[in-house]
């Protein structure tokens, strides 16, 4: 048997609170296409971040056709012959589609510091024809659609193709999230191209292109790999149990816990709400109920749930809370109403890493914790620890800078700030298990079960399909700004993510 | 086969390299500024007035072309006004002039614009090794600027008497002074370094998503401190030409124009946070402040006044330009 391309094993990574690698073994293959599947949290994206060296592993090794190597830069992962096409895009926005391709290796497009635009866009053009991509190579990156610079960055990571003598390893992450079924056939038809003389891993959680692009499948879990499967006569559903393991998602999501909800009238009710990247928007919550919104990156829904909450603006429609219309679009009158919203980016939208867990916690409902004008030190602490106990916040103690918590305990915070007010009625989920381990997930959809139980609605966008299908008792697809579907989705009549995918795209 | 086929059949799709309409702001801007004042004032529309201010603009486009290049990167630059100073004295010492028997001409002027390459190389090093924001670097830098400026000022004014640099600002060419048309190619090599040097554009780039080229790498260390050393050298010519026109070399030469030249950049739409404008949009800024400034002296708005009414067009001018930015829950600094 031949060497492998590439190799790892025993790979171990820390990060505080979390083990994202956990002793990862893998093979690569000469002239195989690797699927890597997992769950979010699995450790996908460390894996493969320390496969081209953005990340430092703390244990394990890598070996590149049978040698051993430490790749410290992305340089040295391309000089290797190892690039990747990243899943939160890498263009440089301002530059044109041509000098990304080649950014980083203009060889001789750059003679003497100096560009020779014409070398420029022909070295550009060859790569865009390798995947028969029409986008003028001058058009600036920004000037093109999603779709589009996805197409570019394919063809930037094919330019390795060129750099490495040895057959090169492509990584692909999500390449296909956004694209056209069009385009994901031509973008198929290149990675069998690239079979032929290159290995390349392919990572997508839409199982069945998976199953129908790649060799073999290597199934993540909890930062280990747990099996892998030949995809000749292979379905999505034994992958799909590999990923989420013995435990079951049913246990996950604490199903037991859904509460059966009474048809009154609606706690949330949406009237065609259109703003920049969504048009006609319908949506109705009833209290209690867990709606959950699905589409792929630009369907509109990141938006939909900030206009809720009066983040971005709209130029029609209505919102209703229980009735009563809210003026739009103010985060204020949103508060008010007692819509509360936990951002994607908990880092940077969702806290304030350097400030206690106290003041985080008591930010927005100021009047939990003062009497008049002046905070009252005892009640904001009899308040804050009742939280702590209540949501079980690890946390050395409410005076602690909530930047220094893990994850989770962060994501509790950040939920408690909706709560100590006591007046929440609408919860808007802005993604909130993004980034935590499988215990902290479990234990942010126990409180959502809990929240739904006290008769809060809830708008989840959820991480995966498979979060969607699990906590919601409801799911909406969403489609190039439009709701597209409603699926009903109560415990024992779970729609299968397949189902939604072919709404989606 | 399919792919061919998709390559041969796909018409080319609309190109969309053009400039945006956003760019367009500051040009129509200065247009309609300039249309006000000459309907207002028959003194402003004359073309001495215009040869004026084309002539006052001089030092300042110099200046500004520098800082843009700092400016895409998202960094910002204070140290015009030092560097300004220790060019200025350094170049008054070096050609003749009343203090001592130098007489070196052009080389002074080349020792004086080497000196703002090393100043620019200074806070471009204490960015990238040190870790000094910038803003604290070059202000830092202005400061040692100053100081060396100074120590070779000590007490007695050198007034120079090479009369190649006396009439740059005297002599003219094409109804403009030397100094003017030095502006004029310095802004046409700021213009050929960011579009046609990987420098240029990777200063454009680093502004644009700094770590999408270390993502790609690219070291973007150097590329930081070349870009302020060109700066630094534009302000050292920047000196120069101050010293051209006061025929003596002051320490405060430089006085004003790092805030002038930001403004300018600014005004013309080179943003901030980095990563859009260019060399032309600054050339049209300093043209638009230039025009401000003489013209509300032109139409007779009092001097106590002029300060304000600028800083209020600036402040508007700038609104304007950050308009598709104003939108959604954005923070600004």
């Amino acid at each position: 048997m031949s060497v492998p391309a590439l190799e790892v094993r025993g790979l171990v990574k820390h990060y505080p609170g979390v083990k994202a690698l956990d002793g990862v073994d893998l093979v690569v293959r000469p002239n195989e296409v690797l699927g890597l599947a997992g769950e979010n949290g699995a450790g996908k994206s460390t894996l493969l971040k320390a496969l081209v060296g953005l990340v430092a592993p703390d244990a394990g090794e890598i070996f590149v056709r049978g040698e051993p190597v430490r790749l410290r830069s992305v340089v040295e992962a391309a000089n290797h012959g190892i690039g990747m096409v990243f899943q939160e895009q890498s263009l440089v926005p301002n530059l044109t589609a041509a000098e990304n391709i080649v950014l980083g290796s203009e060889g001789s497009a750059v003679r003497r510091g100096v560009y020779r635009w014409d070398t420029m866009r022909r070295l550009a053009q060859e790569q865009l024809d390798k995947i028969g991509s029409d986008i003028d190579p001058l058009a600036r990156t920004d000037s093109l659609s999603f779709a589009e610079r996805q197409m570019v960055e394919i063809a930037k990571v094919l330019r390795i193709e060129e750099r490495s003598q040895h057959p090169p390893v492509i990584i692909l992450d999500e390449p296909t999230s956004v694209l056209e079924s069009k385009e994901i056939e031509t973008l198929f038809a290149q990675i069998r191209r690239l079979r032929e003389f290159a290995s390349v891993v392919f990572v997508s959680h839409r199982l069945d292109e998976v199953l129908d692009v790649c060799d073999r499948v290597t199934v993540l879990r909890g930062g280990q790999s747990v099996g892998e499967v030949a995809t000749a006569g292979a379905v999505p559903g034994e992958l799909h149990k590999l990923m989420i393991g013995s435990t079951g998602s049913d246990d996950h999501y604490h199903s037991g816990a859904a509460s059966l909800v009474a048809a009154e009238q609606p706690r949330l009710s949406v009237r065609k709400l259109s703003g920049r990247s969504f048009q006609e928007v319908d949506l109705d919550v009833a209290a209690g109920e867990i709606v959950g919104i699905v589409g792929v990156h630009g369907s509109g829904r990141e938006d939909v749930c900030r206009a809720l909450f009066g983040a971005e603006p709209t130029t029609a429609g209505e919102i209703r809370m229980d009735g009563k219309k809210i003026d739009l679009p103010h985060t204020r009158a949103a508060c008010a109403a007692g819509i509360g919203y936990v951002p994607a980016e908990r880092k940077i939208e969702g806290m304030v890493g350097a400030m206690s867990v106290a003041d985080n916690m008591t930010l927005t409902k100021q009047k939990a914790r003062c009497t008049g004008p002046f905070v009252a030190p005892k009640k904001q602490a009899t308040l804050v620890d009742r939280w702590i106990e209540r949501l079980s916040i690890r946390t050395p103690g409410r005076d602690t800078a909530i930047g220094r918590l893990s994850g989770g305990n962060q994501q509790k915070v950040v939920l408690a700030r909706w709560l100590v007010g006591g007046d929440i009625k609408l919860l808007l989920l802005d993604h909130p298990t993004r980034g935590l381990d499988i215990g902290a997930r479990s234990e942010v959809y126990r409180l959502m079960r809990e929240l739904a139980g006290s008769g809060v609605a809830t708008v989840l966008l959820a991480d995966s399909l498979e979060e969607a299908i699990g906590m919601a008792d409801r799911i909406l697809v969403m489609s190039d700004g439009r709701v597209v579907a409603e699926v009903a989705c109560p415990n024992g009549g779970k729609p299968s993510p397949l189902d939604l995918v072919k709404e989606m795209v | 086969m399919t792919l061919t086929s998709a390559v041969a059949t796909a018409p080319r799709r609309q190109s969309r390299r053009g400039a945006s309409f956003r760019d367009a702001g500051p040009p129509v801007a200065l247009v309609v500024i300039f249309g006000i004042f000459a309907a207002l004032s028959p003194q402003f529309r004359s073309v001495d007035n215009v040869q004026n201010i084309v002539d006052a603009a001089a030092v300042l486009a110099v200046v500004t072309s520098g800082i843009t290049f700092v400016l895409m990167m998202g960094s910002i630059d204070l140290s015009a006004a030092g560097v300004m100073g220790a060019s200025a004295l350094t170049v008054s010492l070096l050609v003749a002039n009343n203090r001592n028997d130098n007489d070196y001409g052009l080389l002074g002027i080349g020792a004086a614009v080497l000196l703002g390459c090393a100043f620019g190389c200074l806070s471009g090093l204490a960015l990238v090794l040190l870790k000094v924001p910038s803003f604290m670097a070059t202000l830092g830098v202005s400061a040692i600027g100053l100081g060396v400026a100074t120590l070779m000022f000590a007490g007695v004014q050198p007034n120079i008497t090479d009369t190649m640099l006396e009439s740059w600002a005297i002599e003219r060419f094409l109804g403009f002074s030397y100094l003017a048309w030095i502006a004029a190619a310095c802004i046409l090599v700021g213009w050929l370094i960011q579009r046609y040097t990987r420098l240029g554009r990777y200063a454009f780039a680093i502004g644009g998503a700094e770590e999408v080229l270390t993502l790609s790498g690219v070291r973007v260390k150097p590329y930081k401190v070349a870009v302020f050393t060109l700066a630094g050298a534009f302000y050292g010519l920047g000196g120069v030409m101050v010293t051209s026109q006061l025929g003596a070399g002051l320490v405060q030469a430089g006085d004003g124009y790092d805030f002038s030249a930001i403004t300018a950049a600014v005004v013309g739409g080179t943003l901030l946070t980095g990563g859009r404008g260019g060399i032309l949009h600054s050339a049209v800024g300093v043209l638009l402040v230039m025009v401000l400034t003489n013209g509300l002296v032109q139409v007779g708005v009092s001097p106590y006044w002029q300060g304000g009414v600028e800083g209020l067009i600036v402040v508007a001018a700038v609104a304007a330009a950050v308009i598709p930015q104003r939108r959604r829950n954005q923070v600004v600094k």
